[in-house]
């Protein structure tokens, strides 16, 4: 089963409920008085990291001391790293502060995003490849996990080129192999990223085979020392090798306009990209080409790791591109068709809301759920440590959780 | 043989609801493990049927028989009936006011898109009292 990056602080949680009445894929249950995260269903999104008002749920910490496992450190910074700073306007000063951080190299994944967007672009004029619209964005790989778990049907409109910050990687490797000649276990690729999101998708990557990122650092854990090292930067290196258009995958609409989708819908917030595709499945499909759904509030920005608040981040960042070209780099058609740009691994349903194996048995199952939520307040008030009546129904019948457990049910000897 | 029956209020006056006992309906049926391609040919029928009953009828009751072997989808309205059935089976055809074309239904593909996506389709309907659409959905 899936690692996941987003763990609960048993001191720090009071089991409150908080978390599971939003989460929106029915993961967290309260068992003890403590939260617990179903893995089979998490999908990362870290809704209940930025919700928990104990701050009791986070991600996995890492700090600048995965520096010392690695010889040699290639920084991966995601788009949304540039939006962290207050009056900060020119990416080169965030860049250069991570050199000074003792980072080795940089390989921005906006420069990937730069690229795939311009594969995206020529692919689509000349139609070589099968295309099936309305396409839907890769970028998100909470998106990617709810498609596998909820709306497998869409998995055929899903893109299949990589996350850019998984290209970027493949390409810090390569170019840190040849440049220093070290073992590649001496070589450590690690991105900095927004949400627990991108931490799972480096330890098992949705479209990749195998894993291309050594580390992932979330932007909270490294904030204070770079913010400290971005107002020391008196000279800012000409470090940046990304343009406009790969700049702006760090907010909602920004991939589907690189990728010159003018006629697209950019989705940003986990319910409401849950409602899209809910229409997309029922055959009302949008007037549109191309649909970028991005977890998080304003997109990547929006990431429950990070540090400001995402409107702000994004208006720092739409600064930022003024100065940029609109790309940084024209690539040729035979350049693009050498690059690691498309998914080896298919994206397949995870079936985790099945209740059996065994259709028969997952009728039985139903039938049975039906029959305890009859006995059930349905006010979903989440006493019992589920999000609903239904859920707790089946927790019940999967041996999960007892009827007793309900609060207006305590006391009630019925024999059930 | 095991089945279960899903029975749906669908409120006539509320075109932000519309599509909640399709959503619910696919959401049971993906438990069930049925397959994803006859998940989403309920979740289109039932949708489209809900619909219509929102827009032509003030509301009716959808209900879903689901069996091992077959689905078997009954939208039963009291509305006004439909005069033409012939006329209404066209592609395109609508009589669905304004008010809908403003929200982005009536273009007149919910018959036709009921029919290409169930595997029999039934409509019985009287013209001042009411229309019973059923619909089977074979799990192949």
């Amino acid at each position: 089963m899936k690692k996941h990056s987003v763990i609960i602080d048993k001191s720090k949680c009071v089991g409150c409920t908080t978390c599971i009445k939003a989460c929106p894929n029915e993961s967290i249950r309260v068992r003890e008085r403590k939260a617990k995260i179903l893995d089979q269903r998490c999908i990362d999104c870290g809704v209940c990291i930025s919700r928990c008002p104990h701050s009791a749920i986070r991600s996995v910490h890492t700090g600048l001391e995965v520096l010392e496992k690695y010889k040699w450190n290639v920084a991966l910074p995601d788009q949304a790293l540039f939006g962290q700073f207050t009056a900060v306007f020119d990416p080169n000063v965030i860049l250069t502060a991570l050199l000074d951080l003792g980072f080795d190299d940089i390989c921005e994944p906006a420069a990937s995003a730069e690229l795939i967007a311009q594969a995206a672009i020529w692919e689509s004029e000349n139609g070589t490849r099968k295309q099936n619209l309305p396409l839907i964005s890769s970028c998100c790989p909470t998106i990617l996990r709810l498609i596998r778990m909820r709306f497998s049907e869409l998995i055929p409109h899903v893109v299949d080129t990589v996350i850019p910050i998984e290209h970027a990687a493949m390409l810090a490797r390569d170019r840190a192999a040849r440049q220093t000649g070290l073992k590649p276990e001496e070589i450590g690729i690690i991105a900095i990223v927004p949400c627990p999101s991108q931490i799972t998708e480096a330890q098992s990557p949705e479209l990749l085979d195998a894993p291309v990122i050594d580390e992932t650092i979330p932007i909270v854990d490294i904030f204070s020392e770079l913010e400290s090292a971005v107002k020391k930067v008196d000279h800012p290196l000409a470090l940046c090798k990304s343009g406009r258009r790969g700049l702006t995958h760090a907010y909602s609409g920004g991939e589907a306009t690189a990728r010159k989708a003018y006629n697209f819908i950019a989705v940003d917030e986990i319910q409401n990209c849950i409602r899209m595709l809910e229409e997309i499945e029922n055959g009302n499909i949008p007037e549109t080409d191309y649909i970028e759904l991005n977890a998080c509030t304003c997109g990547c920005v929006g990431g429950s790791l990070c540090v400001g608040n995402p409107f702000n981040a994004k208006l720092r960042i739409k600064k930022m591109l003024g100065d940029l070209p609109e790309f940084y780099r024209e690539y040729d058609v035979s350049e693009i068709g050498k690059e690691p740009i498309y998914a080896s691994k298919k994206l397949e349903y995870l079936p985790a809301f099945l209740l059996d194996e065994d259709r028969s048995m997952a009728f039985e199952k139903l039938t049975k759920i039906r029959e305890i939520r009859q006995k059930l307040p349905g006010i979903d008030c989440g006493g019992c440590g589920a999000p609903s009546c239904n859920a707790f129904a089946e927790d019940i019948v999967q041996e999960k959780a007892q009827l007793n457990q309900c609060v207006f049910r305590r006391g009630n000897n019925d024999g059930q | 043989m095991p089945g279960l029956t899903f029975t749906y209020a669908v409120d006539g006056n509320d075109y932000h609801k519309a599509g909640e006992a399709s959503r619910s309906a696919k959401f049971a049926l993906k438990k069930l493990g049925l397959p994803p391609e006859v998940v989403r040919r309920v979740g289109i029928c039932m949708y489209e049927g809900e619909i219509n009953m929102v827009i032509h009828a003030d509301g009716g009751t959808a209900t879903l028989k689901v069996g091992m072997d077959e689905i078997e989808i009954e939208l039963e309205d009291k509305g006004p009936g439909i005069p033409d059935l012939e006329l209404a089976m066209q592609e395109g055809w609508s009589t669905a006011d304004s008010q809908a074309n403003q929200l982005g239904f009536g273009a007149g593909m919910g018959l036709p898109n009921m029919r290409r996506y169930s595997d029999e389709m039934q409509i019985d309907t009287t013209v001042g009292e009411g229309t019973t659409v059923r619909m089977i959905i074979k799990i192949r």
